[in-house]
């Protein structure tokens, strides 16, 4: 391909503004010192159709009302801090674009469900991380590596929990399960993925210890396949695939 | 809710849970049953309503008749009883997904047990001691096709 500029030259375009739209934000506050319940409180904010949810509350936060509590690290949709409940889907506020909603309605930004609420959108992700723990989510193996070099994997091996591996721990699958929403001992999907990692992980050899944890009464057999939680991961993991798996795993009784 | 991670080098540790695994075993039957049911169900409505005079068929002759038969029978147990475990496991999840209050589960599924138990009770005695012309009966409560009537 050649490159041939369009316009004649010497003559830039000169740049429409770019539109900003008034977009009402109905954002659930909880402030556990003064509040019995939680309410509901409207928030008007002048946004571009790039800018993000995220970016709304921080402009809230900054210029209207600075005790509007949220988690938020790298912003850029890697850290997993701030899974939130957007217009009732799971979502990260950092990767919901203003245009992709209806804006003519007000946008619903309330705190995902199923762990304790502290304050506003923030909830106790301690339950969460404890099954992940649980889980042994770290690589064990008996055999040492050979002497200065790594352990070496085939790419069909590594591409086995490629998908996997992508999860960044927002906690927005288990929060959207309806079997967790009642049932907290339940590990989630987001634990079960986290296992499935090294479950399937050739260098790993520890996977029956994790297919005998998640045999247990609150592990694997509790799934619905529902498939609220491959709809609410953020980085497109199929986390109901990666559950199915890990069953038939268990019923074979090996990776 | 405590982490098992074993001293370094140390062997596999033995399973947390021994016994009957019946959450699994349970998720098993679900399935298996369920394929079973299919042909079970399809095949009984296939007879009773599509074969021959089709519904207007069905009396008391035509049930007499089919449970005369021990291949009925089998079918009929063989549907009584999957259908009810299956429908009772299904309910059984759908309590423990919704109800929230213990007291409430608990009654929900005691009231469950109970009926799958009792309903698989009556069906199993029914197929088996069922006798269309029972001796010693009043000839005019007996069918037509019972010996003493004709």
């Amino acid at each position: 391909m050649t490159l041939v500029a369009d316009s004649p030259a010497g003559a830039p375009v000169p740049e429409a503004p770019i539109e900003a739209f008034t977009v009402t934000l109905i954002i659930r506050r909880f402030d556990p010192d003064v509040d019995d319940e939680p309410r509901w409180q409207d928030f008007d904010v002048q946004m571009f159709a790039t800018d993000r949810i995220l970016d709304a509350l921080h402009k809230i936060k900054w210029e209207q009302d600075g005790s509007l509590t949220f988690r938020r690290s790298c912003a850029h949709g890697i850290c997993g801090s701030d899974a939130m409940r957007i217009n009732g889907r799971n979502r990260l506020a950092c990767k919901t674009l203003i245009k992709d909603l209806d804006i003519s309605k007000p946008i619903y930004v309330e705190a995902i469900k199923g762990l304790p609420l502290e304050k506003d959108l923030i909830v106790d992700m301690d339950p969460f991380f404890e099954s992940f723990r649980e889980v042994q989510p770290f690589l064990q193996s008996q055999t040492a590596p050979p002497k200065d070099k790594e352990r070496i994997q085939s790419v069909a091996d590594r591409a086995r929990f490629d998908d996997t591996t992508k999860c960044i721990l927002c906690a927005a699958c288990t929060s959207s399960c309806p079997v967790f929403w009642t049932d907290g001992q339940y590990f989630g999907p987001a634990a079960i993925v986290n296992a499935h990692r090294f479950i399937f992980d050739s260098r790993d050899e520890a996977a029956q210890t994790r297919l005998d944890i998640l045999n247990d009464k609150e592990g694997v057999w509790r799934c619905r396949t529902t498939f609220n939680c491959t709809d609410a991961c953020p980085r497109g993991i199929q986390v109901t695939q990666a559950i199915a798996e890990v069953k038939q795993a268990i019923m074979r009784g090996k990776p | 809710m405590s982490t098992t991670i074993a001293s370094p080098r140390s062997p596999y540790s033995a399973p947390r849970n021994r016994g009957v695994n019946w959450e699994k075993w349970g998720w098993i039957y679900m399935r298996a049953s369920g394929v079973v049911l299919i042909i079970l169900i399809f095949g009984h409505l296939f007879v009773n309503l599509v074969l021959g005079e089709g519904v207007k068929g069905i009396d008391f002759a035509f049930v007499a008749g089919k449970w005369a038969n021990p291949f009925w029978q089998v079918w009929d147990l063989l549907m009584l009883w999957l259908a009810f475990i299956h429908g009772g496991n299904g309910m059984r999840t759908i309590v423990n997904d919704y109800a929230t209050r213990p007291l409430t589960r608990k009654i929900l599924l005691a009231a469950i047990l109970v009926s799958v138990v009792v309903e698989i009770a009556l069906g199993t005695v029914i197929i088996f001691a069922f006798d269309p012309c029972p001796v010693g009966s009043p000839a005019d409560l007996l069918p037509s096709f019972c010996p003493v009537n004709q």
